[in-house]
């Protein structure tokens, strides 16, 4: 397979997903964005991985760690949105910021 | 273009117009379940590139545990029906640079790796990644443990902050 099949499509993952960061209102769904941008690095790990066909399988095991490191992001994230939602009663980012 | 990259190619459209409707789409539960489509479809592209065991983490952390966190913030943070507009007034310059940072990220990995080849001769398997990850990789695991307690911890105390007052 074509090394460029991969590493174009984690490209489009990564640009779609910094677009729903900039973009989206709701503060829970711009955190969905960076866990679909930690998706794009992920598919780029994998992809080096097998295309190197490295003996300590670099790419891979890193993968797992982006993965549980992604999983407690999303963790705190959304602990901190919860208490900014008790404290202003919204997750908008725009009437958070005024 | 032999059979692998036809379904790869297949796979990657799901996955980037999944992608889009998770980031435009107006429901938010939606928006969460369309993510859950693209989480899966880039599994589907790991097994692909032989990372068999990378694959299923995937889909037990993504779309298991994380999507499902995801929807419960959703409705714990739930608004009035009377809700504003699901993107902010800078839609069009985030657009703009999403559509820059995916161009050119894409414009160098093809200057750069344009005829290189994915053979697939080190499959990841279970046995495999698991004997890098507890003999080579231990020390960044054990570490990497500590993180998600403390990740946990923290979550745990952040979100109980606010509530005995």
């Amino acid at each position: 397979m074509s090394l460029l099949y991969p590493l174009l499509l984690s490209s489009a993952l990564f640009g779609i997903g910094l677009y729903g960061v900039l973009a989206r209102r709701n503060a829970v769904l711009m955190l969905l964005g960076v866990e679909l941008m930690l998706n794009a690095v992920n598919l780029n790990l994998v992809a080096f991985d097998a295309w190197f066909a490295d003996a300590l399988h670099t790419g891979q095991v890193l993968t797992l760690f982006t993965i549980a490191l992604a999983a407690s992001e999303i963790g705190l994230g959304l602990a901190i949105v919860l208490a900014l939602f008790r404290a202003v009663r919204t997750v908008d980012v725009d009437e958070v910021g005024r | 273009m032999n059979g692998t990259e036809v379904v790869f190619a297949l796979l990657s459209v799901v996955a980037v117009g999944s992608a889009v409707l998770a980031m435009t789409c107006r429901q938010l539960v939606h928006a969460a379940l369309w993510l859950v489509v693209t989480l899966g479809a880039v599994a589907g592209c790991f097994v692909l590139m032989t990372a068999e065991f990378v694959a299923w983490v995937q889909v037990l952390v993504y779309v298991g545990s994380v999507v499902v966190l995801v929807i419960f913030a959703l409705m714990l943070t739930r608004q009035g029906a009377g809700t504003t507009a699901e993107v902010t007034g800078n839609r069009w310059i985030a657009a703009v640079l999403g559509l820059v940072a995916a161009v050119g990220l894409g414009a160098t990995m093809i200057a750069g790796f344009g005829g290189q080849r994915i053979e697939g001769r080190r499959i990841g398997t279970a046995a495999s990644i698991g004997e890098a990850l507890f003999t080579d990789w231990v020390l960044p695991f054990e570490i990497l443990s500590g993180v998600l307690l403390a990740a946990l911890v923290g979550a745990i105390v952040i979100a109980r902050s606010g509530s005995n007052r």
